[in-house]
Order: C-alpha cells, then sequence, then structure tokens
C-alpha cells in the first residue's frame, strides 16, 4: 500500500504548481491540473479500497489497520510525540473514497461554473489545498496530524468561503467561520493536550492501563475534542457560521460544507468511539441530545428560509446531527448490542456526501441559469433545466428517506438505532425525519413547479410594462451536467451497498437488515411530508396555507431570522466579551506591557547613545580594552571565585 | 613516523588538491578559459562538499592523538565547506568586477587555505597544531579583508585586522605557553589531568579564552570587527562572521570540555560575564547603526554571544544546539550579506538602512528573501532561527543558567527591533526612488534559493537536528 503516499502527495503538488504558477497559466491548463491531480487521486483511492477490503479479514474476524507510512515528527518524551503518516482502516478507507469521489466532481463542475471567473487558477489552487488537507485528515495516524490538517481545512476553507474577496458578505462570511471555527479547535487543541498528558500518547490506541487510571480526565477532554468537532461539523449552537459560509462559490459549499469537512467533527467522534464507549458512555449520550436538538432547530429553520442555498445548509446541518445523533445513541461496540448507530452514522455519512453534494451542484446549475439564490426567480424550472431537475428530484427522494434511494437505508439504520436506545429518541427522530421530507419538497416545488418567474417577466415584456428582454434559463454546460448525473447514479444504488460487512463498531461483520417497523413508519412519515409540501407549494397561493401562515406569522419570522441565533451571539461577544473582558486587557496591554517595553526600548537607546565612544576605531584603544578585559576576567577569577 | 597515517586525513587532502589545482589553474588559464574560472571552482567547490559529507561518519585517531576526527567533527566541516560554496556563489559579480577579475585565483586560493587552518583548527588535539591551524585561517583572512585595496577602508580594514590578530595570538601563545610550563605538555588529552585550576593555570584560561573571545568576537575582545566588517569586500565580512566564527566556536567548546573540564566553574563563570556583556553590548551598538554591514557586525557579536549559551553547559545537548546553531546561522546570515552584496553591487557604495527603503516595490522577492533571514536571524516561528535559538537556550536552561537565559531572551527583544527596523525600511518607509529593479547573477540566485530552503525548511525538518543531536558529543 506504498503508494497510498501519492494520493497525499498529488494534491499538494497540484497546489504548490497552481499557486505558484497559477496565474501565468491558461485557465484551461490550470483547472487541468488541478482535476488531472484528483482524478489520479481518485483512481488511486478506489484501489486502495479494493485491495483494502480486497485482502479480506484476518485470522480475528476484523480488517487489518495498516499504517504504510508514519514518520516521527516531533519526539516529546519517551512515549509522547507527533507522527504524520497514513493509516488505513475501514473508516479511513471509506472518507477516501468519499472525498476523492465529490472532490473530482467538482473539480470538473467547477469547469462550467467557474468559466471565465476573475481568478479561476486561484480557485483550482484552493481546491487541491483543501483536498489535499481532507485527505490528510482522515488518513492521520494520531489526533495531533489530524489536528494540524483539521486547521488546514479550517484554513482552506477559509479562503474558499472569501473567494470573491471584494464582495463584503463573502469576507464577513470567512472571517466568520474562521473566527468560530478556531473558537472551536482551541477546546480541541486543549482536549488533545489532556489526552496526551494523561494517555502518554496521541494515537488512536493507547495504553489502556493508563486511560483506567486517568479517571474524570479522559471524559472531559474526549468532551473538549468533541467541542472541536462540533465547530467543524456545526452543532447548536457553533453552527451559526455554516448558513453564512454560502457566500463561496456553490461547487465550494458542495465540496467543503456539504460533503466533506464539515462531516469532519462527525469522524472525529468516530475515529475516537472505542474510547469514547468504553470511558466515556456520558459524554456520548450528550452528544446524542445535543444532535437531536439541533436536528429539529436546523430542519424548523430550514422551513421558512427562501435563499435555496441557506436551506440546503440548514439541511446539511439537520443531517450531520442525525449522524452524530447515531453515534451518540449507541450504548456498546456490539453492532448487535446497541452499537448500531456507529454503523448507520458511517453509512449516512457516505450516501449523505453523494446526494448532498447533488443537491448542491444542481442549486449551483439553478443559480448559474438564473443569477440569484432566491427562490423569487425561480419557478417551474422544470421544463428549461430536465436534467437538472430530473436529478435534484432523485436527490430530494434521497434526502426524505424514500427506497430504493440510498437515503432510505442509512436513515433507516439511523432511526432503528435510535428506537433501540429509547423510543422518545426514536420518535422524536423520525418526527425530524418528516420534517426533512417536508421542507425538501417544500425546495423542490419552488423551484422547479409554480409560476415561472421568466415566463412572468416574459409577459411584462411583451405588454410593454419592462425594456429589457429577460434571459431564458438553459440547462447547465455538459461539464456540470456529468457529475449531476454520476451522482445521481451514485444516489440511487449506494443503498444497497451491504455497509455492514465494511464498517461496524466493533469490526466484526454486520448484516443489515431493514427493521419494517421503523421502515414502513418511516416511508409514510416522509411521504405526509412529501404530500404536504406538494399541497401547499405545488400550485402558486393556497387559502390554507395562507390562513396557517396568517396565524403562525410569528413564528415563521422567527425561524426565518433562525431564532435570532445570531444576534444573541453578538450579543454575548460584543457587548458582553468584548466589554466586559476584552477592554480592560486592552488597557493593561497598552498601557502595562506595552509600557515595559516602551522603557526597555528608552532605556536601551540611551545606554546605546552614552558608549559609542568605546568604539572610536582607534587600534590602539582596542588594544588597550582588549588587555583590560583580560586582565579584569584573571583578577576576578584568581580573586574572588 | 608513519607518513601513511597522512592518508587518513582525506578532506584536508582533497581541499589540498583543489587548492593545487586552481592554483595551477589560475597560472596557466589564458583567455575564454579565465570565464570558465568561477563555474570550474564552485563545481570543485560542490565535489569536495560531498566528498567532505562521504568521509565524514568516520572516527581517526592518529599521530599519537594530535589529529582526530568523528562524525561531529566531519559533519562541523561539511557545514563550513557548503556554507564557503555558497559563499563563493555569492561572490560571482564581484570577482568579475574590473579590480577584481584579475586576482580571482589569489581570492579562491586564500580562502580556501583558511578553510583547511579551520579543518586542523578543528580537529587537532595538541595545542601546536592547533595553533598552527588558527594561524593558517588567521593570516590568508587579513589579505582577503584588504583584498580590495584601491579602497581606503579595505586596506584599514586589513591593517586592523592584521595587527589586532597578531596582538592576539601572542597572548594566546603567551597563554598557552603557561600551559606548557605547569603541565609538561601539549596534548590535550595528558594536560588534562595536569590541569588544577593554579591561580598560574586560570591566568592562562583567560588568556587563551582572549585568544578565542578575538576570533568569535566577543565583547570585550570584539573592537575589531566593526571596522573590519564595514571595510572588508563584503563576501570576506560574510565568511568571517559565519565560517570563520563557527569554526572559532566549536573548536573553543571542544577545548573547553576536553582540556580545561576540571576548571568548569571557572570558565562558566567567563563565558557568563562575557555572554551578557556580548549580546547586550552589541545589542545596544546595532541599534545605532545605519550602515547595514557595520550592523551586521553588531549583530553578529551578539549572535555569538547567543553562540555561548550553548557551551556554558559543556554537555552534549549543548554540542548539537551549538552545531545546528551555526548550520541555521549560516544560512540566515549568508543571505542577509548576500543581498547586501547585490544591492552594494547597484548603489557602488557600502549599504545605508536609507538605500532599502522602499526596496520592496522595486525587488519584491529579494525582499521578501531578506525578511525571512532577518526573521530568522531575530528567531521568529517558524524560521529555522526560532528552533536553533530554542535549542540553545533550552541547553543553557538545563545547565542550570536560567537568569542568563532570562536576560538573552530581553535581549532577543531588543534584536527584533533593530531587525524589523530593516524589514520597516524595506515595505513601509516611502521613498520616491527606490532602487531600481535588478537582476542579480545567477549563481547568486541559486545562492539564495538554498538559503532560503534552509530558513524553512531546518526548522521544519526535524530529522536534520536529531541526527546531529545523535552524533554530538560533551564532556
Amino acid at each position: 500500500m506504498e503508494f497510498t503516499i501519492s494520493i497525499l502527495a498529488l494534491p499538494l503538488i497540484s497546489f504548490l504548481i497552481l499557486a505558484l504558477a497559477g496565474m501565468k497559466l491558461p485557465h484551461k491548463v490550470a483547472g487541468g491540473i488541478g482535476t488531472a491531480s484528483l482524478a489520479i487521486v481518485a483512481i488511486l483511492s478506489y484501489v486502495t479500497a479494493i485491495q483494502y477490503f480486497g485482502a479480506g479479514r484476518g485470522a480475528d474476524g476484523l480488517f487489518p489497520t495498516i499504517t504504510p507510512y508514519n514518520v516521527t515528527w516531533l519526539p516529546l518524551g519517551e512515549t509522547l510525540h507527533i507522527d504524520m503518516g497514513i493509516m488505513l482502516d475501514p473508516i479511513s478507507v471509506m472518507m477516501l473514497i468519499v472525498i476523492s469521489t465529490v472532490s473530482l466532481m467538482v473539480h470538473i463542475y467547477s469547469f462550467g461554473y467557474m468559466k471565465g471567473e476573475k481568478g479561476f487558477q486561484r480557485y483550482y489552487a484552493f481546491l487541491s489545498l483543501f483536498t489535499f488537507s481532507m485527505l490528510g485528515l482522515v488518513v492521520a495516524t494520531n489526533i495531533f496530524q489530524m489536528y494540524v490538517f483539521w486547521e488546514l481545512v479550517g484554513v482552506s476553507s477559509y479562503l474558499l468561503i472569501g473567494f470573491y474577496y471584494t464582495k463584503k458578505e463573502a469576507i464577513a462570511a470567512s472571517k466568520k467561520a474562521f473566527i468560530v471555527t478556531r473558537f472551536a479547535d482551541l477546546f480541541f487543541l486543549v482536549g488533545i493536550l489532556f489526552y496526551g498528558y494523561y494517555a502518554g500518547t496521541f494515537s488512536f490506541t493507547p495504553d489502556v492501563r493508563l486511560l483506567a487510571s486517568a479517571g474524570i480526565v479522559i471524559p472531559v477532554a474526549l468532551g473538549l475534542m468533541f467541542i472541536g468537532g462540533a465547530g467543524k461539523s456545526a452543532m447548536f449552537p457553533l453552527h451559526i457560521w455554516l448558513p453564512d459560509a454560502m457566500e463561496g462559490p456553490t461547487p465550494v459549499s458542495a465540496l467543503i460544507h456539504a460533503a466533506t469537512m464539515v462531516v469532519a467533527g462527525v469522524y472525529l467522534v468516530a475515529r475516537m468511539f472505542p474510547i469514547f464507549i468504553e470511558y466515556a458512555p456520558e459524554v456520548l449520550h450528550t452528544i446524542a441530545y445535543i444532535g437531536a436538538f439541533t436536528a429539529l432547530y436546523a430542519a424548523v429553520v430550514a422551513c421558512a428560509q427562501t435563499d435555496i442555498k441557506r436551506v440546503l445548509a440548514f439541511s446539511t446541518i439537520s443531517q450531520i446531527a442525525f449522524m452524530m445523533v447515531a453515534l451518540g445513541v449507541c450504548t456498546s461496540a456490539d453492532p448487535h448490542e446497541g452499537g448500531l448507530g456507529y454503523m448507520a452514522s458511517m453509512f449516512h455519512l457516505f450516501t449523505h456526501a453523494m446526494f448532498k453534494g447533488l443537491l448542491f451542484l444542481g442549486a449551483g446549475a439553478i443559480i448559474h441559469a438564473v443569477h440569484s439564490n432566491e427562490r423569487s426567480f425561480m419557478g417551474g424550472l422544470r421544463k428549461y433545466m430536465p436534467v437538472t431537475h430530473i436529478t435534484f428530484l432523485i436527490a430530494c427522494l434521497a434526502i426524505a428517506g424514500i427506497p430504493p434511494f440510498s437515503g432510505f437505508f442509512s436513515k433507516d439504520e439511523i432511526l432503528t438505532a435510535c428506537y433501540s436506545y429509547s423510543p422518545i429518541m426514536g420518535v422524536f427522530m423520525s418526527g425530524v425525519a418528516a420534517l426533512t421530507a417536508f421542507y425538501m419538497f417544500r425546495l423542490y416545488y419552488m423551484i422547479f413547479w409554480g409560476k415561472s418567474y421568466y415566463e412572468t417577466e416574459l409577459k411584462k415584456y411583451q405588454k410593454g410594462e419592462i425594456a429589457e428582454k429577460p434571459h431564458a434559463p438553459h440547462e447547465a454546460p455538459w461539464t456540470m451536467t456529468t457529475p449531476l448525473i454520476l451522482l445521481a447514479l451514485v444516489s440511487c444504488i449506494a443503498g444497497f451497498i451491504p455497509f455492514g460487512k465494511f464498517i461496524s463498531s466493533n469490526g466484526h461483520a454486520y448484516e443489515i437488515h431493514l427493521n419494517a417497523a421503523v421502515a414502513i413508519s418511516s416511508i409514510t412519515l416522509a411521504v405526509a411530508g412529501i404530500l404536504t409540501a406538494a399541497f401547499i407549494y405545488r400550485k402558486d397561493s393556497n387559502r390554507v396555507i395562507l390562513s396557517v401562515k396568517v396565524q403562525s406569522k410569528k413564528f415563521i419570522i422567527a425561524a426565518y431570522h433562525r431564532f435570532y441565533m445570531d444576534e444573541l451571539w453578538l450579543f454575548v461577544t460584543k457587548r458582553i466579551i468584548f466589554k466586559g473582558i476584552s477592554r480592560p486587557i486592552a488597557w493593561f496591554d497598552k498601557h502595562i506591557i506595552d509600557g515595559f517595553m516602551d522603557l526597555l526600548a528608552t532605556a536601551s537607546q540611551a545606554f546605546s547613545y552614552s558608549i559609542r565612544r568605546f568604539q572610536s576605531g582607534n587600534i590602539q584603544s582596542y588594544c588597550i580594552w582588549f588587555l583590560h578585559g583580560v586582565i579584569i576576567l584573571a583578577l576576578i577569577l584568581i580573586f574572588l571565585v | 613516523m608513519n607518513y601513511i597515517q597522512f592518508l587518513e586525513m582525506r578532506p584536508e587532502i582533497s581541499l589540498l588538491a583543489i587548492f593545487v589545482i586552481i592554483f595551477t589553474y589560475d597560472l596557466i588559464a589564458r583567455g575564454k578559459w579565465r570565464h570558465y574560472f568561477h563555474p570550474i571552482t564552485c563545481l570543485l567547490l560542490m565535489l569536495h562538499t560531498g566528498i567532505c559529507m562521504s568521509e565524514s561518519y568516520r572516527e581517526i585517531d592518529i599521530f599519537s592523538g594530535m589529529y582526530y576526527t568523528n562524525s561531529m567533527i566531519g559533519i562541523l566541516k561539511t557545514i563550513l565547506t557548503g556554507g564557503t560554496v555558497l559563499l563563493v556563489l555569492q561572490a560571482n559579480k564581484w570577482l568579475r568586477s574590473a579590480n577584481t577579475t584579475h586576482k580571482q585565483g589569489e581570492f579562491y586560493t586564500l580562502l580556501l587555505s583558511t578553510l583547511l587552518g579551520m579543518y586542523i583548527m578543528i580537529s587537532a588535539r595538541h595545542f601546536l597544531l592547533f595553533f598552527i591551524g588558527m594561524e593558517l585561517a588567521s593570516l590568508p583572512l587579513a589579505c582577503l579583508v584588504a583584498f580590495d585595496k584601491y579602497r581606503h577602508h579595505s586596506a584599514e580594514a586589513g591593517v586592523k585586522y592584521i595587527l589586532s590578530s597578531m596582538f592576539t595570538s601572542a597572548v594566546m601563545l603567551y597563554g598557552i605557553s603557561f600551559l606548557y610550563g605547569t603541565t609538561g605538555t601539549l596534548y590535550f588529552q595528558e594536560m588534562t589531568s595536569g590541569i588544577d585550576g593554579s591561580p598560574l593555570q586560570i591566568f592562562a584560561l583567560t588568556l587563551f579564552f582572549a585568544g578565542m573571545g578575538f576570533k568569535i568576537s566577543l565583547v570585550p575582545f570584539h573592537m575589531w570587527t566593526a571596522d573590519t566588517y564595514q571595510g572588508a569586500p563584503t563576501v570576506v565580512s560574510s565568511y568571517l562572521s559565519v565560517i570563520s566564527k563557527g569554526a572559532a566556536a566549536f573548536t573553543l567548546m571542544t577545548i573547553l570540555i576536553k582540556v580545561f573540564a576540571p576548571m568548569i566553574e571557572y570558565w562558566q563563570i567567563i563565558l557568563y560575564a562575557l555572554t551578557v556583556l556580548s549580546i547586550t553590548i552589541a545589542n545596544l551598538f546595532a541599534i545605532r547603526q545605519t550602515d547595514l554591514k557595520r550592523f551586521m557586525a553588531f549583530s553578529s557579536i551578539s549572535q555569538a554571544g547567543y553562540i555561548m549559551l550553548a557551551v556554558i553547559g559543556g554537555a552534549k545537548d549543548g554540542m548539537s544546539a551549538l552545531v545546528f546553531y551555526v548550520l541555521v546561522y549560516i544560512f540566515a546570515n549568508l543571505a542577509v550579506f548576500g543581498i547586501i552584496e547585490t544591492i552594494e553591487h547597484q548603489t557602488r557604495s557600502n549599504v545605508s538602512r536609507d538605500d532599502c527603503n522602499a526596496l520592496y516595490k522595486t525587488n519584491p522577492r529579494l525582499t521578501l528573501l531578506m525578511t525571512l533571514a532577518l526573521f530568522s536571524l531575530a528567531g521568529i516561528p517558524p524560521f529555522a532561527g526560532f528552533f536553533s535559538k530554542f535549542f540553545v537556550f533550552m541547553s543553557a536552561f538545563k545547565a542550570g543558567f536560567w537568569i542568563l537565559v532570562f536576560i538573552a531572551l530581553i535581549n532577543t527583544v531588543i534584536s527584533l527591533y533593530y531587525y524589523l527596523l530593516i524589514v520597516k525600511a524595506m515595505y513601509i518607509t516611502p521613498n520616491e526612488t527606490p532602487i531600481p529593479t535588478f537582476n542579480s547573477s545567477k549563481y547568486s540566485r541559486i545562492s539564495c534559493v538554498i538559503c532560503l530552503a534552509g530558513i524553512v525548511l531546518l526548522g521544519i525538518c526535524s530529522f536534520v537536528f536529531e541526527e546531529i543531536d545523535r552524533i554530538s558529543f560533551g564532556m
């Protein structure tokens, strides 16, 4: 498996080439370099997966953990050292597939989407950087390497959100994303340091005796690590950066803010799962409750958004929360007894990456066609964009949980896991799943059905009310539709992958079987959600909906404003932290610390002025000084020591 | 005597062979062959670096203990040679200028003899051989300092250097004679048992120390430094500041731990005092300098003080910190001097800080390299200089000198100020007429890229330090 190093090396090389020489290259060449390197990475990832899973299980019935590369980067102590390397185990191999597939699709798609943009080469350079960092994150051999790449993905996400750096909103959004996730990462780092100190290692397989003797520290460390993961994975209340991050180019949202980077938090919890389940089950269950609340919150907010990318962003938050819940409801490492959630979570991560990537890319195609994110500029697009329409519908069906599309299977496993943890949790998550079906089809009908904005405008133009003839929406070019079709195909068939055979909480093979009661109830709920959405949004105005809207106006407005979470954060930061804490510290810094530095500077200036005569340029005096030095030193040594 | 033993000194033999080749080439090459002189020398020196490196992992003890080398010494020789290669690459334009081109050969041969002197100095385990090596390293340097003899400053610097050098050599020899008188031997190994800390030996130690302090330019034995650096051709100042200093610092450490080990409490006091003085006084002087070469002279004195922090513990980790410091320092300082050299070539006079004003606008890449090199010298992470300073501080800290480390830390703050003054001049200070855009020679560009790689990568690639640490030795 030595070739796996090139999976990391190629995107890095591509980044370096594009970053250093990019602006001199023509657009097509620059994009070509990025895409070609990604294509090779994708092939290598598939080869890795085939070889890895093809090699079969070891004598103990587990897939072996392979470490083709591992170098000690910083030795800190006897056992404590920071390594850099590549580790292959079922989940990292699965992530390789997810990342390289979605990233390749986005690379191809961007050819069409970003065509003619200023900074095209820069865009591809950042994409390569992101892919490199994300791949490095998932194959990390230890928690510290994971942290290093974790920060790298943060940086590349920052760079890509702020890609349109002349746009004020984009800059604000990129800053927000960076600051919020960095804030969370602070806890992550503290958690890592605790872990490293008490477990004596940064590796994922610590000495069991040390862990057991560390007592309460390990749960605390894991909890702190989860806060870092919650920041990246946009768990309530740290989710505020993700909706704003939609200011970045849409393919970036598909890659980073839907399929890969935002699931890093889930991946982190899955990575530490054996330690969680053994030493901190309470923390794990807390994660489940946080996840459940986030899932509901985001789903409700998604119902009231008008910007299609924001709807998708909140849907992403909600779906990631599903994965977190699935991990959190695990009560043992055995998939047959309470450990099902682990497999379900990874399964959902896989299918979600595909259909959510597809949804975002589809949204990108729509935005590309109508030049706006707002739903009021859409409507009736199914006639103009057939390919986008069909693929988008498939993705909607997948996320709503309609068989045979992939989302059904993974969500079903999650719900089964929830029911086996507690019926309340199961019912709650089923409700959120129904809500998911509702808001997704609300979105679908608003975009593709209803009154066409273009046709209305056209009529106005024909009547002479407006001077300019509106552009007709058109289907996207083949570079954009090909990835849509490919991802739609994956979304159709991915559910039939016998996922449990590859990944399960204790590593042993697990046969996925559908729980009939859960399956039927969730399908019923999903269909109910879809029908409600169809009833309300398929036609434009509807008396029932109007009366509902009027009656719950306050609630809808609150949901539209995301229940004022951003305002709450602003209040906490600006009023409490800035005024109450930062200002006194700033005063201290300015007057005491800077004052000391100024004193140092003034004193050295004055002293330096007073001794300048010693350097006279006169060789005789130099020799005198030399001799004086010798004699004084000798006298000190002989008489004073 | 067994003359076959000479064959064991392979780096020295190879260097001598190159010396002879260059000397002969200088005599016979005419016409267009003169043009190939510089590239051929560079190639030969690179080849020699390779030989040095391949020969470094050997432990040799010949001439009944007079000459000794092990992997650490071998690595240091390789580092010094590598630094010399970079230096010769940078010297390209200067060597081809009208006043110098006819005596290129002299430059190479003089340079190589000093290098040979340093080899011998490092490997010597006998005071006489050590002294010969040191003189071989100093006397040709005086010629090099005065190389631009048509320039008044250069000649003056040469005179100052040779006079003070003679003076110190005499003082040092005086000290060595006391040692011989009290112990009856000049072999390091045999001498240690005779060292007992009698007042005469203390006096001898001080005299010896003064001589080494002169080479390393520690306060108060540093007086020659500023005038010489300022007057000498930039390439030679650069050589004095890194290569010569590195060799001397290493030799000082080996002699202290090999010979003067029983007097450790005495030389630790000397080192303590000299380190504090060097770092502080040099910093205070550096603040006031506007001439860049003179400024770098004071900077190099304070850097020498930091190097002494590694020596003071006399332990194994101090040795590795020292060699790593020298390695990093070579890259950063050569980068700065190399840039001063190229700018000097444009302005045709000594470079002052005001010449650098707004250099960023016209020569952005050069400015960036200069900035990184200055950052490294100041010890800003993540550049190599930060790590080398860190290891040096760690070694002094482990030896228990935490007040000293604290003083040194305060001084890094001051040094940051004056290094940043240059950065500020290059980026922020407005200037209507910055030095126009120019292209430096290909050779000096290669050298700059290597320096840049060293500055950036040495800190990140931990294995370099680990390797040095593995082979280092202490008391």
